[in-house]
């Protein structure tokens, strides 16, 4: 039954790629085709995390991509980040082969990326400063993205005397502060409460919603994906994981978290991925030795 | 437990110990005294030396030159550590080919080298120093080189992101993140630099408190010998507060390990 249902789902992905090459803009904001990405492990044997993914993002779209835990969506976005090149494929940034770190793209990454000696001014201000700009205005502009974030006033602190929360919005002010093109988060909320998770959605949102920056989302969260999305993309269980699926989420924007699961719309994709997830979360569960 | 009640059990343990050691060197204990004075001197012995040390001045030459010769093996080891350790830390093959040598270097005993210093350097302070030196070098280059290779990757990964360049990931990152490492060892390091400058003293020398107490020693003058003991405890404990204070101020940053009030 499972093997049927891989099957099923990898002709799912042809189909869609094919739309994906065709129906679009060559200025994609990032355009990865057929990257696959393996690992020599220490005994020599290679483990490949992800095969032949394509996936595209345009500019200004808000892509989350979901899988099981462990299914690669993070290495596929070191891949866009540039921290990682991939074994074959090729990714691109607006139509340039990406060589090197992505200069365009700010990094929200998953676990504590601060710099602990810095207090939380300095940190949001050093993005600016290695780019040559002055000590005084830097700090002024870090002062000013601290209060958009809601942090006015806790810049003499030190990221251990903040909470998780308030780090996770030093770390979304200190990349956004170099306006960048490109926004990766990589489940940048996971650690967070529910609460917590529910205010730095919409947070993320409203400063989306400014200037509209092209963001790969990565969650193990289906209802945080959709709710903050436009397209939500779903990967296989790895190793070798796929691109399996790909949804428009038709919400209609500005949304607010909590409002927009109430919609029947909601309801009705969540169903319709959840379907195509669940036999994946499954398998994922089944390789790690179980949840 | 509250600051007093903390205070007054510590004096509590110094005076029951000085107590029992009062009692057991001049009270007889079925008519034999158990701790002959000859061998463990008595309490006001000890205290009646000091006071005469410094209230005659003669200690304070040689606290000094011990205090010159620990702070000069405390500066030029962190000195060589600081910078051996980042070169080795960025510099994998430079670490590969002298690891067995620094391995070597360091399971050596100390002592055994304060000869030869005596022999190269003379008596003087530089042998002192230069003992203090072998110590606290190894003790800074460990940290130093653990401080540069532990960077969080998330933090490395984020600084690049950022659009660091290698010179800035050096100021940035990897400056701060070896110096706490030096820092938390910061006591260890002050603390060997005192032992290098003392054990070179008391091997071979004409001034200094390990001078002042293998003096004593070699006139069976066990009064003097535990006299030079307190003095050297009191100027450790000194020493040691004056790091913590420098500490206190340097790593703001890091987090206050777990309140320990009950």
């Amino acid at each position: 039954m499972t093997a049927r249902a891989v099957g099923m789902s990898s002709l799912g992905v042809t189909a869609m790629s094919k739309e994906a090459i065709v129906g679009r803009t060559p200025a994609e904001a990032v355009a990865l085709s057929d990257v696959t990405i393996s690992f020599q492990l220490a005994n020599r044997a290679v483990y490949t995390a992800v095969e032949q993914a394509s996936l595209s993002v345009a500019d200004g779209e808000f892509v989350a991509i979901v899988g099981p835990t462990g299914c690669g969506k993070s290495t596929l976005l070191n891949v866009a980040a540039g921290l990682l090149s991939p074994s074959a494929g090729t990714a691109a940034i607006f139509g340039t082969p990406l060589r090197g770190l992505n200069r365009t793209a700010g990094y929200l990454f998953q676990q504590e990326a601060l710099f602990p000696w810095k207090t939380a001014r300095d940190n949001v201000a050093i993005g600016l400063e290695v780019a040559g700009v002055s000590a005084a205005e830097a700090h002024a502009k870090a002062d000013a993205w601290l209060a958009r974030v809601g942090l006015a006033g806790f810049g003499p602190r030190y990221p251990h005397m903040l909470s998780g929360g308030q780090r996770k919005r030093v770390g979304l002010a200190q990349v956004l502060i170099r306006d960048p093109k490109i926004l990766l988060m990589d489940e940048p909320f996971g650690p967070l409460d529910a609460q917590t998770r529910q205010i730095m959605g919409n947070l993320l949102l409203d400063l989306w919603s400014a200037d509209r920056k092209a963001v790969m989302f990565v969650t193990h969260d289906l209802e945080e994906a959709i709710a903050l999305s436009d397209r939500v993309v779903i990967m296989s269980a790895g190793p070798a994981a796929r691109i399996i699926g790909n949804w428009r989420v038709p919400l209609p924007r500005p949304r607010d978290i909590s409002e927009v699961k109430l919609d029947p719309a909601f309801h009705q994709l969540h169903r319709e991925i959840w379907q195509m997830l669940k036999d994946e979360v499954l398998k994922g569960y089944a390789q790690t030795g179980g949840g | 437990m509250s600051r007093m009640k903390l205070l007054a059990l510590q004096v509590l343990v110094a005076v029951v110990s000085i107590g029992a050691w009062h009692v057991l060197t001049t009270v007889p204990v079925f008519g034999k005294i158990l701790l002959p004075p000859f061998f463990f001197s008595t309490p006001l012995d000890v205290g009646a030396r000091i006071v005469k040390w410094f209230s005659e001045g003669t200690i304070w030459g040689h606290l000094w030159i011990t205090l010159v010769e620990a702070s000069l093996a405390f500066v030029i080891g962190s000195v060589g550590g600081v910078l051996v350790g980042f070169w080795f830390a960025r510099k994998p093959l430079v670490a590969a080919v002298f690891d067995p040598y620094v391995k070597m270097i360091n399971a050596l005993p100390r002592v055994v080298l304060a000869p030869i210093f005596a022999l190269w350097l003379g008596l003087g302070i530089w042998s002192k120093v230069a003992l203090g030196v072998t110590l606290v070098f190894f003790i800074v280059f460990f940290n130093v080189y653990q401080g540069v290779k532990e960077v969080s990757l998330t933090v490395l990964n984020n600084a690049r992101m950022l659009g660091m360049n290698e010179r800035q990931l050096m100021r940035h990152v990897y400056w701060p993140s070896a110096l706490s490492w030096m820092f938390s060892s910061l006591h260890t390091s002050v603390g060997f630099a005192v032992v290098g400058a003392v054990v070179g003293e008391y091997l071979g020398s004409a001034a200094g408190l390990g001078y002042i107490i293998q003096q004593a020693e070699g006139v069976f003058d066990v009064a003097g010998v535990f006299a030079g003991m307190v003095v050297l405890a009191a100027f450790v404990i000194a020493i040691d507060f004056a790091v913590t204070v420098v500490e206190n101020r340097l790593l703001v940053w890091r987090p206050v390990a777990a309140d320990t009030r009950t």
